[in-house]
């Protein structure tokens, strides 16, 4: 193939007809072509993005009364989550305070998330704690969307509840359910 | 003066270390691949900043999308002892044929009484198949349930290592099919599980 005829050419005139030596040398070009052939092939059918895991825990749903610690209205916020990738927030108890809608993402939520555990830092010396309540119309992506917010702010302390009906009621009157 | 002689030099390269080089790759990716599980359903996994990776091995995936669960685990004697259990359970017999079948599954989602016709069916016709999902909304018909119950036991009595749980979503699914599933899994007291997401891109920060 890619290879040039070197030898000097016609110098066996005369003498004996010698059986020719063929050369032991294969050429690889072919298989090597091949080769990194099917390395493309296999790289690019590996998945390169290997999914992540996110660890969740829930709280435990027995009853424990002995170990549980009331945690002071001032120091919770509470998230619901409503249709149309909107969500609710509010410090405290349902119905005493306003609750506030905001977007998932870094203007939104994360802001807030950052600012509130701030204040709440500040005026209690504790940390926030945040209860996440999904309401029904409310996706798997902002629930994980909500979850990652979390970890990104690093708050310590957050839990998924279930939503009660005073507060579908507030989701309900801003027009996010 | 004699005439400096140019040497001619031969023009091929000697490729044996290139093709070694090649094929050592090649081999590499070939034990590196895994193939790729279809999902039955089209399943878009949310993104999220946690890097943290899932592991090979010892994991039972529930994949969630358009409302239907399906189910996977790792490990072929996993598979067909846990099939073995729950045809003793719901007294459903099994051949060895369909045991053997089933240890090769990836991923299924039929109701029990559906699958031994489910397993007897050949790969094209298993594609094209439409499957419902496994139960697991009502509590007198929580296959699912069972599912991950005898699964869970399995691992225990197989590998002594407990399963590690995880719930893989797709983007638009609602939350009460979530949150049904998160009620199966604690009230078996798996309080702890992890949810598969992918890496955020670049794009969207």
């Amino acid at each position: 193939m890619a290879e040039l005829d070197t030898s000097g050419g016609g110098k066996h005139k005369g003498g004996k007809v010698r059986s020719k030596k063929a050369s032991t040398r294969v050429d690889l070009t072919a298989m090597v072509d091949l080769a990194f052939l099917l390395i493309t092939f296999f790289m690019l059918t590996t998945t390169l993005s290997k999914p992540k895991a996110m660890d969740l825990a829930m709280p435990d749903k027995e009853e424990h009364n002995d170990d549980q610690l009331a945690v002071a209205a001032s120091r919770s916020m509470t998230l619901l989550l409503g249709a149309n990738n909107k969500v609710e927030w509010f410090i405290g108890e349902p119905g005493k305070s306003q609750p506030t809608t905001d977007n998932y993402g870094k203007d939104g939520l994360r802001k807030t998330l950052i600012e509130k555990g701030k204040e709440i830092q500040q005026s209690t010396g504790k940390y926030m704690v945040v209860l996440i309540k999904p309401s029904d119309k409310s996706t798997y992506k902002n629930v994980v969307d909500t979850i990652d917010e979390m970890n990104i702010t690093g708050v310590q302390s957050y839990a998924i509840v279930d939503i009660l009906p005073a507060e579908l009621e507030l989701l309900k009157r801003d027009g996010n359910y | 003066m004699p005439r400096v002689k140019v040497q001619r030099k031969s023009t091929s390269i000697d490729m044996t270390a290139m093709c070694d080089v090649a094929f050592l790759l090649l081999t590499f990716f070939i034990l590196t691949a895994k193939p790729r599980v279809e999902d039955p359903v089209p399943v878009d996994i949310p993104a999220a900043t946690t890097e943290i990776p899932i592991p090979d091995d010892n994991m039972l995936m529930l994949t969630v999308g358009q409302g239907k669960v399906f189910f996977s685990v790792d490990g072929n004697d996993i598979r067909m002892q846990t099939l073995t259990q729950m045809g003793d359970k719901y007294g459903v017999k099994f051949t060895d044929e369909q045991k053997v079948k089933f240890s090769g599954l990836p991923i299924f989602g039929v109701p029990m009484k559906q699958l031994a016709g489910y397993l007897d069916l050949n790969g094209e016709e298993r594609k094209k198949f439409q499957q419902t999902g496994i139960p697991y909304d009502t509590t007198a018909n929580n296959e699912l349930s069972d599912w991950i119950r005898e699964a869970r036991k399995v691992d225990v009595s197989l590998h002594n290592k407990a399963l590690r749980i995880s719930i893989k979503g797709d983007n638009k699914e609602e939350y009460p099919t979530i949150k049904k599933l998160i009620g199966v899994l604690q009230r078996q007291k798996i309080n702890k599980f992890a949810l598969i997401t992918t890496v955020k891109g670049g794009t969207k920060k």
